[in-house]
């Protein structure tokens, strides 16, 4: 069974508290911070737990990376506390469900670009970018055999994840993939992050979607034209998994000639899209979620930005309408990309 | 042959007949498949067609002159496919031209069928004019015959023998010569493409002239081709690779986007007219090209573009694919797709009707006369239009 | 008989009259499971006039007339039961008029749902229509004459009680009109003669609806769909009672499948919301999600699922695809909502029994005054024993309907029997006088609702 790295005495001798000190839903000093890690790590029932609204990003602030946010899903779901009410977990849960047939699997020995769940979104991985890098998943009846399952710490199910992502790296190595280029930022942090917290083994080098297409970018430099265009970032949950290839986000904006509009909710402190938080038990989780939403698009406008740019189809699926609703064009980090070496990507005006 | 040996014999039946198929994407009316608008008979809709074909092949029904003409009614425009809501909707068009395979193998088709592919396989061509005058559009021009060019233009039957769509060619000829665009011509040596025929179900007759068109452009060095014709442009581009056709394939709207954008073309402020384009099947559903017709239109000053209300995606076919320009299967009546189409540029308010295939060209031609509207929408091809707005006075048939 | 095809080939044209095998073959089916009949001509008439020629033609010579219009009753009610002449009346599909003031639009016969849909949009944005959930093909008229039901019944109620007039041709070849355009004035309400009854509801054995005026609804400006799911069936009728006493839906319904897996074993509901402004829409969800399903959300029995912006139509025709097999059908019926849970769970264990995936819908009509509550089983169109499986969990399900004490909706030949034996025998016989009254030669549409 996968055990979670996770040691208390790390928190015992943590100075800053930050994983709770910092967290953008709950109002909590370094005391009672400490106080409440460490009822968690015993199996003790904690406010926390019920307030929690999972954006993740405590396993970013972690000083130590002791992974604060995997030990809340997992308590949750001993405890028998979960974010959502009952009927939505046992939806999701059977949502990850493949009911359509065994995937085709075709050995690749080569460079794979992984789209998981999001097999639908094949437009998204167009062009000269994705020379060279073959896509799996790309058949939408056999998605879910592809999921990385992490969604379940949203709903208080990581023994879900537990129990089927060995079986989704298996049908994922058995493309004998050289690397495995992640579409979705959260497969990136299910196979580093979430896999290496526990033991999981990945017989696989991930590689993130956003270091693919900057290396990509740098091969077609000559192709390149800025695309001036003021842009504004949504940071997915998903990217503090994987705080160490948030720069790349940065470094593709200037190689593509895109400025990053200063924004007050940015970077460690962005704002996450609340598609976790509307449907969850808590009252006023609603109108919560859509009143972040508003101060999150308001926070693009203030600071000018023409263009969001999303990372997530989650995100985009959230949060693009009332993006476009505010006169700002949501757009995919892929598709800027293609814009910026004279490529139209659909849709594109 | 039986339905269990049938290429879509265990999906054919997945057709619930629930009609999404007759209206275009946006859902303006019930006349976007081009025989059911013209006999609004439930036979001739894209499910009737595929449970008598089903029917045919399962032993329910005989082969009948009308059952074969039903079937070849079909003008593969692809629209069926943009609207069924289920999953074989990728497969609707090949169903169609497997059981047109089979009333082939089984030599039973309609006799304007029979013809079309007797004349394309004796004379190249589905009129039946000998090989030797369909270099003779070219005559008196100072057009090349093709020999290590840039391009091989690729002209097509219907460009080189039908009098109105040769002026198509000959205008496009005056365009790329003057933009100094290095092309030839096949002339007399050149075949039919194959597109109609393979839509009509002569697999084996298809397998022939492909090889063969690709052994004559291989033999010359060819390496890019421009065509005339979105359905030479869907054969070369579609099918070819399959037979080792591995040419770089240019529909001409694309080539004249191309050099505009380059500068090498520059229209002046000679016309004034109000422009509906029309959107081919072969082009638009078929290849996904919606936009450098239109491009090449707007960058003509005085030419006021609108739109009818079925474009892009919801354009209805002109009638003319699966050899219906030649075949006449829809013609006859006001209901008639093409004489349908006329009305729907007028009610938009159009002068002219612009086109980018010769099929359509000649389509429309015919259905203006038959409208009676030649006093108040001209069809002209986008090379005609070009050449005019480039200052080329008219041309010698 | 080839003079009655002369004779109709006369009235219409020869492109548009056919007594050949294909058209024969095509037009024998529904796309149900009822088996075929063969008519024995097919005629697509164009005007009013041509109807009635053809309905005097078949009069004279004792010829059953079937109207068709879109095909899609799934109940085999224009099946040529007794063959004659199938009338395919979808030429006849102008929309004559539009009079946004009142509200209304006249159709004629053969206006397709998704015609009218797309033509209001485009022309006259702020009205809309009561659309069903069958495939945009079928028509308005054909829905009105199986009291069928569309995304506004929960403030509007059944499509057949939107019916401002009718211009109907009787099985004996006369016209008439029915509402304020019987009197010459417009066609905008159903008065003085308030009692179509004769044709509404009686699926096309009475006579041929020719023109119809139906009422046209305001549509505003946003309109989409916000979802909520529940685990416990049990809970559904209260969830109803409540969401339509707040008054600020549009339609709402509640369904369960076996296919897709997220939505097996759990309930979920579509709620439509429709607003001016951004205002409008925060108050609606406001009262609809924290002010009245709050509760549920707050105790964990109930999870929003949020909103979406747009009018997806169910693509019910995914349904017949279930099996591979390009069929379906379903046992249509007028519940109390009281009956949700029974119904699913009955409605399920059939479905289990036949092995075929259930699919159980509830609509919203009225003010909670009842439901439409649909049973679907999916077949296979080339495997007979699926057919026959589908036929058999159709047939109990008509009975299951009758014994939880709701009515059949347009039922096929099987469930008419069983309606009509349960009638009350007074209204049984007044139904037979008024169709011999009407059609004394039985020549509209028999072998459907036929009293013995």
């Amino acid at each position: 069974m996968y055990e979670l790295k996770f040691d208390p005495e790390l928190c015992l001798h943590c100075t800053t508290q930050a994983c709770l000190t910092r967290c953008q839903y709950m109002e909590i000093d370094g005391e009672t911070a400490q106080k409440e890690i460490l009822k968690i790590a015993r199996g003790e029932d904690s406010f926390v737990l019920h307030e929690c609204a999972t954006c993740y990003a405590c396993e970013e602030y972690c000083t130590f990376g002791n992974h604060p946010y995997y030990l809340i899903a997992e308590k949750q779901e001993l405890l028998g506390i979960s974010p959502v009410p009952r009927p939505l977990i046992q939806r999701a849960v059977n949502l990850g469900i493949p009911f359509r047939g065994q995937p085709e699997i075709k050995e690749i020995n080569g460079p794979v670009l992984n789209i998981a769940a999001f097999s639908e979104l094949t437009y998204l991985i167009q062009g000269k970018l994705f020379d060279g890098v073959t896509p799996i998943s790309t058949d939408e009846r056999k998605m879910f055999h592809y999921f990385c399952q992490l969604m379940y710490l949203h709903y208080g199910r990581d023994s879900v994840i537990k129990e089927r992502l060995p079986r989704i790296i298996e049908t994922i190595a058995k493309h004998k993939p050289t690397e495995v280029v992640c579409f979705h930022d959260e497969c990136y942090g299910a196979y580093t992050s979430y896999c290496k917290a526990h033991g999981i083994d990945v017989p696989f080098r991930p590689v993130h979607f956003y270091e693919y297409l900057y290396n990509r970018l740098v091969e077609l430099k000559e192709m390149i034209r800025p695309v001036n265009l003021k842009v504004a970032y949504q940071r997915p949950c998903s990217s503090r998994l994987s705080p160490d290839k948030h720069l790349f986000v940065g470094r593709i904006f200037d190689l593509i000639g895109a400025e990053s509009v200063k924004r007050e909710f940015v970077d460690e402190n962005a704002l996450c899209c609340a598609g976790a938080i509307e449907g969850q038990k808590r009252e006023g989780s609603r109108k919560g979620a859509a009143m972040q939403q508003q101060k999150n698009v308001e926070d693009m406008k203030r600071a000018g930005a023409e263009v969001c740019v999303f990372n997530c189809p989650a995100c985009f699926q959230t949060l693009g309408g009332t993006v476009a609703r505010n006169g700002i064009k949501p757009v995919h980090m892929s598709d800027l990309c293609r814009l910026a070496i004279g490529e139209i990507p659909a849709g594109w005006r | 042959m039986a339905l269990k040996d049938f290429a879509y014999g265990d999906t054919i039946h997945r057709c619930f007949r629930c009609g999404y198929c007759k209206f275009p994407a946006n859902w303006v009316d019930v006349n976007n498949c081009p025989p059911y608008a013209r006999f609004r008979m439930e036979t001739y809709s894209c499910g009737g067609r595929l449970w008598l074909s089903r029917a045919w092949l399962n032993g329910q029904i005989d082969w009948t002159e009308h059952l074969a003409e039903v079937l070849y009614s079909c003008t593969t425009c692809r629209n069926c496919e943009v609207k069924c809501p289920l999953r074989f909707n990728v497969d609707i068009v090949n169903m169609v031209v497997a059981a047109r395979g089979e009333m082939v193998e089984a030599g039973r088709l309609p006799a304007a069928v029979k013809n079309f592919l007797q004349n394309v396989e004796l004379y190249g061509n589905p009129y039946g004019t000998g090989r030797s005058s369909r270099g003779a559009w070219a005559e008196g021009t100072e057009i090349e015959r093709y020999n290590g060019h840039e391009y091989l233009f690729y002209v097509g039957c219907t460009g080189s023998y039908d009098a109105r769509a040769r002026r198509s060619a000959l205008a496009l000829s005056q365009i790329l010569r003057r933009a100094g665009v290095s092309f030839g011509v096949l002339g007399n040596e050149e075949n039919c493409d194959g597109n109609e025929v393979h839509k009509l179900g002569e697999q084996g007759l298809f397998e022939v002239l492909a090889q063969d068109n690709i052994t004559r452009f291989k033999g010359l060095g060819v390496k890019k081709i421009i065509t005339l014709s979105p359905h030479a442009f869907n054969a070369f581009k579609n099918h070819y690779p399959a037979y080792g056709g591995d040419f770089s394939i240019f529909h001409y709207t694309h080539v004249i986007n191309g050099l505009l954008k380059a500068g090498r073309i520059r229209f002046s402020d000679n016309m004034h007219v109000r422009v509906a384009y029309h959107d081919p099947c072969f082009l638009g559903r078929w290849n996904n090209e919606y936009e450098a017709p239109r491009e090449i239109l707007k960058a003509i000053p005085g030419v006021d573009l609108v739109e009818m209300e079925k474009n892009r995606e919801s354009a209805l076919c002109c009638g003319g694919g699966g050899g219906n320009f030649q075949i006449d299967l829809l013609g006859g009546s006001e209901n008639s797709p093409a004489r349908r189409r006329i009305r729907e540029a007028l009610k938009a308010g159009a002068t002219v009707l612009a086109v980018a295939c010769p099929k359509c060209l000649i389509m429309f031609e015919d259905a203006v006369k038959s409208e009676g509207v030649e006093e108040n929408l001209s069809v002209l091809d986008i090379s005609e239009i070009a050449a005019k707005a480039w200052g080329m006075i008219g041309h010698s048939q | 008989m080839d003079s009655i095809y002369q004779s109709l080939a006369a009235i219409v044209d020869a492109e548009h009259v056919s007594d050949r095998p294909e058209e024969l073959y095509i037009y024998s089916f529904d796309l149900g499971t009822a088996e075929p009949h063969r008519p024995d001509y097919v005629v697509s008439p164009e005007t009013t006039v041509q109807v009635q020629e053809i309905v005097r033609l078949a009069n004279r010579e004792n010829i059953p007339v079937v109207p068709l219009g879109g095909g899609m009753s799934l109940a085999g009610l224009a099946v040529p039961l007794r063959g004659g002449i199938l009338l395919d009346l979808k030429r006849m599909d102008r929309i004559i008029e539009v009079n946004e003031k009142a509200r209304y639009a006249v159709l004629e016969c053969g206006v397709s749902q998704g015609q009218l849909t797309s033509y209001l949009e485009r022309h006259h944005p702020h009205l809309t229509h009561s659309e069903p959930g069958a495939p945009p093909a079928a028509t308005i008229v054909g829905n009105v004459v199986i009291h069928g039901q569309g995304d506004l019944a929960h403030p509007y109620g059944f499509n057949s009680d939107m019916v401002n007039g009718l211009e109907v041709v009787l099985p004996t070849g006369e016209v008439c009109s029915f509402g304020s355009c019987a009197v010459g004035a417009s066609w905008f309400t159903n008065h003085p003669m308030p009692d179509v009854g004769l044709f509404l509801g009686w699926c096309g054995t009475t006579g041929i609806i020719t023109k119809l005026s139906i009422r046209l609804l305001p549509a505003k400006r946003i309109r989409g769909i916000g979802r909520f799911v529940v685990d416990d069936e049990g809970l559904v009728p209260e969830i109803f009672y409540k969401l339509t006493h707040t008054q600020m839906a549009e339609d709402i319904i509640a369904f369960s499948s076996a296919i897709p897996p997220f939505a097996s074993k759990l309930q979920h509901f579509t709620v439509n919301i429709a607003a001016d402004s951004e205002k409008e829409l925060e108050l609606k969800q406001q009262i609809i999600w924290d002010d009245t399903l709050g509760e549920y959300i707050k105790r964990g029995d109930g999870a929003y699922l949020g909103f979406t912006r747009s009018l997806e139509r169910p693509q019910i025709s995914k349904t017949s695809d279930y099996k591979k097999g390009g069929g379906f059908e379903y046992v249509g019926s007028i519940m109390p909502i009281e009956k949700y849970p029974e119904c699913y769970r009955r409605g399920r264990e059939i479905s289990e029994r036949h092995d075929i995936p259930y699919t159980v819908t509830g609509r919203c009509i009225g003010a909670a005054h009842s439901m439409m509550f649909a049973w679907t089983y999916a077949f296979n169109r080339a495997d007979p024993k699926t057919i026959e499986g589908a036929r058999n969990a159709l047939h109990e399900t008509d009975r299951l309907v009758l014994e939880l004490g709701g009515v059949i909706w347009k039922p096929g030949t099987f469930g008419q029997k069983l309606v009509l034996e349960r009638l009350d025998p007074n209204t049984r016989d007044l139904m037979k006088k008024i169709k011999g009254l009407l059609d004394p030669k039985g020549i509209m549409n028999p072998g459907n609702w036929e009293i013995p």
